[in-house]
């Protein structure tokens, strides 16, 4: 590496940590567990991948608890595809994600799929040059999360399920949230950030400019093209798809036809036509039959 | 009413760009379909995954209308993705890799490193009045040039970073994310030549 030659730059600032996921919208991040599927992700498409060592529906489907992967495996999917490669740690494990910059990935997701490290705090990300990426239900946790120094959000979802219903609410709660502060007068922003929780700072500028300060990608539950369409026309910045692909029928063309529905998500004619012989998608659990325990939205606060 | 710029809305940030043609008074439109790209006087290629963008071209049947547009003259820019787009060689692309081409430079990926090798930098440009402040990320770097290439920008270093021939201007960072609008002014007055 020769960038230690540049004089007078900088590197790890807000700036560059929220630039690569503008770089990454209207694109698909892919989850993946092996070399082979990272390249298959590649292939098809994807904008980056999500290394892990189980998709969210074995997690779920095997229990026990979840930690950060093998650094051998992420090491061999970083090694194994071009495009930018995300990891996951645990919510307030810091040194897990200490461990994932050491590694090199492109971005830290700091995920409710895992198991939780810490009940209370989550990770300081003002302490790292890596960008984090972290889930969110509503806009105050949106906002507690860049507080922190989360560089890019992604709706919540629920993860592992192949049921849409959870990224739809979690996308409408947001974006609500947003309109109904943009159009709140200056004095009554102060009790809006009281409800929200969040800062009086960020809840005022959300209330000018309209829109969060950093990309929002919507995750958990999109399993198809027409799925990962509805989320783009309600105003994702771009989408996670975890269990959908590789654990649908035939991963590397439903890989490629939810890669195009995302980009042509307003052509009818073109998601008709991307979402034809794609085999079967995912089996799915209705997020109504999941007991409230195993519902891993409700893990960050 | 002059026609609008296009910016290519297959991946990327794209919607940076038409901000940054919007604060200086350009109408854009963005470029997904034959007709899109038939509207439209000069052309942007944003920032993206370069990867992803050439597989949407091709599926969509965009690159061959794309790349015959622009070797028959269509005044292109292109921002780090979109100057690999514009290179007539990517030196460590993945299998199956080409671009739109017509920049006769080479350039690699990822010159810098992964993320965490991600920097903001001020840079001198050609033609431009004080400092451009540039931010690189996974950016790619521009190894070779060809006689027909003018350098407009190098790192410190002396790395190459921004190039133009006559109606063609690649640059391997990003002046949509920082609010510099002196480069898009200077590929405007490029189309408007």
């Amino acid at each position: 590496m020769t960038s230690s030659s540049i004089p007078t730059s900088t590197t790890g600032t807000p700036l560059v940590k929220r630039g690569l996921a503008e770089m990454m919208k209207g694109g698909v991040i892919m989850d993946v567990v092996t070399a082979e599927q990272a390249k298959i992700a590649e292939d098809a498409g994807a904008v980056a991948v999500m290394a892990l060592e189980r998709v969210p529906a074995d997690i779920r489907a095997q229990g026990g608890v979840s930690r950060m992967s093998d650094p051998d495996m992420i090491d061999s999917i970083i090694n194994s595809v071009s495009i930018p490669v995300m990891a996951k740690a645990r919510i307030g494990h810091f040194v897990e994600a200490q461990i994932l910059e050491a590694l090199g990935v492109d971005y830290i997701d700091e995920s409710e799929v895992l198991s939780p490290a810490d009940y209370v705090n989550h990770i300081n990300k003002w302490n790292f040059k890596v960008p984090f990426v972290c889930g969110a239900t509503n806009l105050g946790e949106a906002l507690r999360r860049i507080t922190e120094g989360a560089a890019m959000i992604r709706s919540k979802g629920e993860a592992g399920t192949g049921d849409v219903s959870e990224a739809m609410k979690h996308i409408r709660t947001i974006s609500g949230q947003i309109r109904s502060l943009a159009s709140k007068s200056e004095d009554e922003l102060f009790v809006a950030a009281k409800e929200l929780q969040a800062p009086f700072e960020l809840v005022r500028e959300i209330a000018t400019t309209g829109k969060l300060p950093v990309t929002m990608f919507v995750a958990g539950g999109v399993a198809t093209p027409a799925d990962a369409a509805l989320m783009m026309q309600l105003g994702a910045d771009g989408v996670f798809v975890g269990s959908g692909i590789f654990k649908s029928g035939n991963p590397a063309e439903r890989a490629k036809a939810i890669v195009k529905a995302t980009t042509y998500f307003n052509d009818p004619a073109v998601l008709a036509q991307v979402s034809r012989g794609l085999g079967e998608a995912m089996v799915g659990i209705n997020v109504s039959d999941l007991p409230a325990p195993h519902r891993l939205a409700e893990r960050g606060w | 009413m002059p026609a609008p710029i296009g910016v290519l809305a297959l991946q990327g940030d794209f919607r940076e760009h038409r901000q940054t043609l919007k604060a200086i008074d350009q109408e854009s439109i963005e470029v997904r379909t034959l007709a899109d790209l038939a509207s439209c006087r000069g052309l942007i290629i944003p920032g993206g995954e370069s990867t992803v963008m050439q597989k949407l071209a091709v599926a969509y049947d965009l690159f061959e209308p794309l790349k015959d547009a622009i070797s028959a003259g269509l005044p292109t820019f292109g921002t780090c993705a979109g100057l690999i787009m514009l290179a007539n060689e990517i030196s460590d692309g993945i299998v199956g890799q080409a671009g739109f081409g017509g920049l006769d430079i080479s350039v690699r990926r990822n010159a810098f490193g992964n993320q965490l090798d991600s920097f903001e930098v001020d840079l001198d440009f050609a033609g431009i009045e004080g400092p451009v402040h540039a931010a690189f990320i996974r950016a790619p770097l521009i190894e070779r040039v060809g006689s027909s290439i003018e350098v407009l920008s190098r790192l410190a270093d002396g790395r190459i970073v921004g190039v133009r021939n006559t109606s063609m201007l690649g640059i391997a960072f990003h002046p949509e994310v920082t609010g510099e609008t002196r480069i898009h002014e200077l590929f405007v007055s490029m189309i408007d030549h």
